[in-house]
């Protein structure tokens, strides 16, 4: 097992290295220069200070030595500062948003697999009823409605004409006079539409898949072996038939890691959510160069450990994928 | 004994693949969904009940009336005129930047399944290392830099979303490569480029269509929702997406600003998913008969 994970996290070093390379070529081959923005609007910036200006930033040098100086500083957890008002380091406004996207991002994971697991099981095992073709018609409809279109009429429907929740930020007003009840009870109002909007894609493509997984176990020969042998329906599709059923929905979660960390730029523009995705927004219109960088190598580097964890988790999982054949 | 005419085959499969798909429901209703929109799209400057860029201030946010059926917006502006026009940019930005994807998914993945080793390796490093970006994250910060249009949201979504199809037309170079009638052709002395291009290159290409006609889905939605953030088509062309921005700013005294366009997108999104679903069943071959 040591020696698997081990194997993994060597494999890890060159994508780490590919994630850097690309963030910064995506970042420095566009048109236009980080310093464009400070010196384009200040109409008394001179030549020399320009150039003052691209020396201080390194600007000047040849691009793979620019490369090499940004990836030094990256080993030390040195992502720079951002160009915004406030010049806080990158990292450090990064990480205070990372709770609130992950956070929402996990709550509405939640709530998608506790509703559509069931519902890809009952579909699969009933499968030809009505409630199958009910179920299989809404995943196709909750598959295709766009979600920040959704999430408009839910603001319309339940903020403005009804005026049952609050449609935008994670909190009230009077959010810091609360209680601690009152507060929770004031930030779950928040959450949502946030969260059971957010899920409706999620909801649709996980109910399928379960359906799918589940239909092609059924099938199998040991399934029918337990009926044979006169084990009770329930205890088939429970013991027999879920467990398996199950391991795929596994690798669907490491697939969902590059989302949950980067949360919906749409999304939390629309609900205000401060979250990464909105602050990701704010730097690409801001061309804050740092903040962009930062948030690319950050969500890359993130993802490359959630699929990590989740190869892991699959081996743990499967027994029938030995350590010593992945390695 | 005659050879079987040139083409046969193929012909032979798309009848068996028609058929197979006719008989799917959904995969037809999303058929008639898909066919409907191109129609309505080209016929755009045809059907279109007003001049979509016609700006006029005595009807700004009128409501869904008899002259105007989906009302008019902050620039009262015809909105049923602006979204038949909105499909045409819809469908393009589907269909070009799904074009761009394949096109580079195809090649990669079949330079690596071909020639395996370290070409192998390293197209599919690169795969994993794109796959390791949340897409939005690359398509804004691109766009940013260069600048949105039409033109160039259809590149940065092409270039962002050919990973699945490289996947796929590798893993069928890689089983189709053994097969006895690529062993043969190569010992009839067939170059890499024929082998490829003649003998594996069509037999793998059906999951791709699926992967494509899904993709177009992808495409819209993803237009739609740069468009909305207001990165995507640039007013005054008319975009589903721009529409609904309006549509958000004015929420709360215009609701068919939002409602049409969104209705728009689903059912387009409706009809390719349905459509790409049942091609995927009737290419199935454990469905066979």
């Amino acid at each position: 097992m040591a020696v698997y994970i081990v194997r993994r996290i060597l494999l890890m070093i060159p994508l780490l290295f590919g994630i850097t390379v690309i963030s910064f070529l995506v970042v420095h081959l566009a048109p236009g220069e980080p310093t464009d923005m400070m010196t384009d609007l200040n109409p008394k910036a001179s030549l020399e200070a320009k150039e003052r200006l691209r020396a201080m930033y390194g600007l000047d040098q040849p691009l793979h030595v620019q490369y090499w100086q940004w990836v030094g500083r990256l080993s030390r957890l040195d992502f720079g500062t951002s160009f915004s008002a406030d010049r806080r380091p990158v990292l450090e406004k990064t990480l205070e948003r990372m709770p609130v996207t992950i956070g929402l991002n996990v709550l509405s994971e939640i709530f998608v697999f506790s509703i559509a697991l069931p519902i890809g099981i009952l579909a699969a095992v009933r499968r030809g009823s009505l409630f199958d073709k009910i179920s299989t018609v809404g995943v196709f409809f909750f598959f295709s409605v766009p979600t920040f279109w959704l999430a408009l009429l839910a603001m319309l429907l339940f903020g403005v004409r009804l005026g049952w929740l609050p449609i935008s930020g994670l909190h009230s007003l009077d959010y810091d006079q609360l209680g601690f009840w009152g507060r929770l009870g004031d930030l779950a109002r928040h959450l949502v539409l946030p969260v059971v909007v957010g899920s409706i894609g999620g909801l649709a493509g996980i109910s399928r898949f379960m359906r799918s997984g589940m239909l092609e176990v059924i099938r199998q020969d040991y399934v029918r072996t337990a009926r044979a042998k006169g084990v009770p329906e329930g205890q088939v599709i429970w013991r027999h038939a879920l467990r398996n059923a199950v391991l795929p929905i596994i690798t669907i979660l490491g697939l969902s890691i590059p989302g949950l960390i980067a949360g919906s730029v749409i999304f939390e523009t629309i609900f205000a959510i401060p979250g990464i995705g909105q602050l990701m927004w704010q730097a690409v219109m801001a061309r804050d160069y740092p903040m962009i960088l930062g948030n690319l190598v950050i969500s890359g580097v993130l993802t490359l450990l959630g699929n990590l964890i989740a190869d892991v988790g699959y081996v743990f999982a499967d027994p029938r994928i030995s350590f010593a054949g992945r390695s | 004994m005659k050879p079987p005419p040139r083409g046969a085959a193929p012909r032979r499969f798309a009848r068996l693949l028609a058929a197979r798909l006719r008989e799917n429901k959904l995969a037809m209703a999303g058929l008639v969904l898909v066919a409907g929109l191109a129609a309505a799209a080209i016929a755009a400057p045809w059907i279109a009940p007003h001049d979509p860029t016609a700006i006029d201030a005595r009807i700004i946010l009128a409501g869904p009336s008899a002259e105007h059926l989906f009302g008019t917006d902050d620039l009262g502006r015809d909105v049923l005129s602006r979204m038949i026009y909105g499909a045409r940019i819809s469908l393009a930005v589907g269909f070009v930047s799904v074009g761009i994807a394949v096109c580079i998914g195809t090649t990669l993945g079949a330079c690596a399944g071909f020639f395996g080793g370290f070409i192998d390796s390293l197209v599919m490093r690169f795969v994993d290392i794109m796959l390791c970006f949340p897409s939005t994250f690359l398509i804004l910060t691109v766009i940013a830099f260069i600048g949105p249009s039409i033109w160039n949201v259809m590149f940065v979504i092409g270039i962002t979303g050919w990973m699945g199809v490289c996947r796929l037309v590798r893993a069928e170079f890689l089983s189709l490569r053994e097969r006895d009638f690529v062993v043969a052709a190569r010992a009839l002395g067939a170059g890499d480029a024929r082998l490829i291009f003649r003998h594996i290159l069509p037999n793998a290409m059906a999951p791709v269509l699926v992967a494509a006609v899904l993709g177009v889905a992808g495409a819209i939605l993803t237009e739609s929702g740069l468009s909305f953030l207001g990165l995507g088509v640039q007013p005054p062309t008319p975009s589903w997406g721009n529409i609904l921005t309006a549509g958000k700013d004015n929420i709360d005294v215009a609701w068919w600003l939002s409602f049409f366009p969104g209705i728009a997108i689903t059912v387009t999104m409706l009809g390719y998913n349905m459509l790409g679903e049942g091609l995927r069943d009737a290419l199935d071959p454990r469905l066979s008969e």
